[in-house]
């Protein structure tokens, strides 16, 4: 008798721990974000808050170099700056040190430079920096409405690490897909993008790479044409999942939960989200991919694919990358693209098309 | 000691020579292998265990049930390259999937759905046969067939997912993976896809069943335990021949909330609405994409979501502003 109840007791406990090893222990604090009643509510766990506080401080900026009018331009007095070279000398050289601290603090210039010749492009970390300083240039300018005047700089993704913490690649095969039983069906495993659901573990490509639908829900109260299917709803859904994993921030903070499709039920932070999905596309479309060529084998994915930019590689956790932190204003040489001047050489078309030189 | 048998969970078993059953009519095959005691199971309910009838319906259902498990199984094990060790610890993840919707109702290659297909075929058909068993069985003791009709709503609910759904609807890819987390994760997307489930009224009069059976199940379960020392799990006997448990469980309910079903309506309370859970989710189911696109739509067309007031600004569709890149 003693010894069945020490049983049932002892088994009770295991099972009863077992069941709250996935949880996250109290107080958990909740903030009110939307009308009453509506479960628009946002959840924190502080101790989680708590942990991300010192991984999003921004750097001190660097002093600012005195303006010099009419000084020399980079482009007079180094060779080969085919992107900043209208940067005054000292502007062009704080940047320059700004961008190793931001990216290679531990290796140094040489980890994109030469140390023989500086203007030599033989290293690819080179080739890549600058297309990812036109890169920058570009979400500054022409994507405000996801970015606003805050804006990037390499420092929002690569935080001190030659590559940001937060990339992604195409998964490697589904070895059964093509043998006759146990095809994954790109899910059915524990995705960590999908909060560990079991959701496609893959929603990048098809919305971050590719521009595959998105929307799955219906604008009539009766079917009218939508042929979205349910296994598509869960592609939105693994996506969904990653940005709020991402953020750190509900469902709730875009979407009210009673009807997530519907835009006079979201929140303007919604409309931000949009871009910010359009902007990924952009940027793994126009400026990441075509590097791929760049890369050396070892940097790529299991796929051969290069490092590609998803909602984590510049929020990392928070709300917004660095709680918003106005780092670009230290930087006016990155918030804008150059202006084209009609015969100095083309570098975008110039770079997209060849290969490591 | 007496007093201390009338409880579910006693010191006090039973111990009765095994009981055969009743005498079967010519062409019943007689029950499988002789009864045997096991006292943990006497402690729960009866000690005494079979013998079994199986029949060839029971058989057939066992085989039918047997092949469809090992199908979802094996493609599981295949799913984690045949590694035991992964094999258990990804079990709740792993699933069999339904063809891509693409395939419409034609027959997939086998990898792509076409196991799906076969395992879904072999459980629906084990089910039906495990149907047809119980209501033989029913009808070989001479019982009225509620037990084989509850099964059935159960039934309509499966076939209404897997299979009549997705015929309307066009598409094996509408159906539900074979899975634990997979499947709860299809609910979800499922809910989200048809614009919420909860404003489907036929999916609130499933939870009102649902609820209500529990809370039913609870109240009747408490009446009886309560009265048992008064003979009261003797039910069908009150029901005859009301005694003083019946009375005071009675009496109880009326001083309580002025009413009391009776010994025998509280059963058909309870399985009224422990059928009409699945049968009106089985009606919302079957709606869902085929007759209502959006169920907060259809709610708010009907006047049965509520409008909020505004916390926000409000918010446009950007995809539908002109010159933004889509």
């Amino acid at each position: 008798m003693r010894s069945i109840r020490t049983l049932l007791t002892t088994t009770a406990v295991v099972v009863a721990a077992t069941l709250l090893a996935g949880c996250e222990r109290p107080p958990i604090d909740t903030v009110q974000w939307g009308h009453r009643g509506t479960a628009m509510v946002q959840v924190y766990n502080p101790r989680t808050v708590e942990s991300q506080i010192d991984k999003n401080q921004p750097p001190a900026p660097l002093d600012p170099v005195p303006a010099v009018e009419g000084g020399p331009k980079a482009k007079d007095v180094y060779q080969n700056v085919q992107v900043l070279g209208d940067l005054g000398v000292g502007e062009f050289t704080r940047l320059m040190v700004a961008m190793t601290n931001w990216v290679s603090p531990e290796q140094g210039c040489n980890y994109c430079h030469n140390a023989e010749n500086f203007a030599d492009d033989s290293l690819y970390t080179k080739i890549v920096a600058r297309r990812m300083v036109q890169m920058t240039q570009h979400i500054n300018e022409d994507w405000k409405a996801h970015v606003a005047d805050t804006g990037v700089t390499c420092y929002t993704c690569h935080r001190g690490q030659p590559v940001p913490a937060e990339v992604w690649f195409a998964p490697a095969p589904d070895r059964q897909a093509n043998r006759m039983l146990g095809t994954k069906a790109e899910q059915n495993s524990p995705a960590v993008e999908a909060g560990l659901s079991s959701l496609p573990y893959d929603p990048y490509t098809p919305f971050l790479l590719e521009a595959k639908e998105i929307r799955v829900g219906g604008n009539t109260a009766l079917p009218s044409g939508n042929r979205q299917s349910t296994k598509q709803a869960e592609y939105t859904y693994s996506l969904m999942m990653h940005m709020s994993e991402s953020l750190g921030v509900n469902c709730t903070y875009c979407h009210n939960s009673r009807i997530f499709n519907n835009w006079q039920e979201s929140t303007p932070q919604r409309g931000t989200a949009w871009y910010g999905i359009r902007m990924a596309r952009d940027l793994n479309n126009e400026y990441v991919v075509p590097l791929t060529s760049n890369f050396p084998v070892n940097r790529l994915g299991p796929t051969g694919d290069v490092a590609k930019i998803n909602c984590a590689t510049c929020h990392q956790g928070a709300y917004k990358p660095l709680y918003g932190a106005q780092m670009l204003a230290a930087h006016p040489e990155l918030a804008t693209q150059p202006k084209p001047q009609a015969p100095v050489g083309e570098p975008t078309a110039a770079l997209s098309s060849q290969p490591a030189n | 000691m007496a007093t201390e048998y009338l409880n579910l969970f006693t010191r006090v078993q039973v111990d009765a020579p095994s009981y055969p059953g009743i005498a079967l009519e010519r062409g019943n095959k007689e029950r499988e292998g002789p009864p045997i005691h096991v006292h943990l199971f006497g402690r729960l309910g009866d000690a005494q265990v079979g013998p079994v009838y199986l029949g060839w319906f029971g058989l057939a259902s066992a085989i039918c049930f047997l092949i469809a498990i090992e199908i979802i199984g094996l493609n599981m094990w295949a799913s984690v390259n045949w590694d035991p060790i992964q094999f258990v610890r990804q079990l709740p993840w792993l699933a069999l999937e339904p063809p891509p919707p693409g395939y419409g109702l034609s027959i997939p290659p086998l990898n792509e759905g076409g196991w799906w297909l076969m395992a879904g075929f072999f459980l629906t058909l084990s089910i039906l046969l495990w149907w047809v068993r119980m209501y033989r069985r029913a009808r070989a003791l001479g019982m009225g067939t509620h037990i084989a009709w509850a099964f059935a709503a159960a039934i309509w609910l499966y076939l209404v997912l897997g299979l009549i759904r997705p015929v309307l609807m066009g598409s094996w890819g509408e159906a539900v993976p074979f899975g634990l987390f997979p499947h709860l994760d299809w609910t979800a997307a499922f809910s989200i896809r048809y614009g919420n489930l909860f404003y489907n009224p036929f999916h609130m009069l499933s939870i009102a069943f649902l609820y209500g059976a529990t809370l039913l199940f609870a109240m009747h379960g408490a009446t009886i335990l309560a009265v048992s020392r008064f003979g009261g799990e003797r039910e069908i006997e009150q029901i005859t021949d009301r005694g003083t448990a019946s009375e005071r469980a009675a009496l109880f309910w009326r001083w309580t909330m002025g009413f009391n079903a009776s010994m025998e309506s509280i059963h058909r309370w309870a399985w009224w609405f422990a059928v009409l859970c699945p049968l009106t989710g089985g009606i919302g189911i079957l709606l869902t994409g085929t007759v209502v696109d959006n169920w907060y739509l259809w709610a708010v067309k009907h006047g049965v979501a509520p409008m909020y007031p505004a916390a926000f600004p409000a918010v446009a569709d950007p995809a539908l502003l002109q010159g933004v890149a889509q």
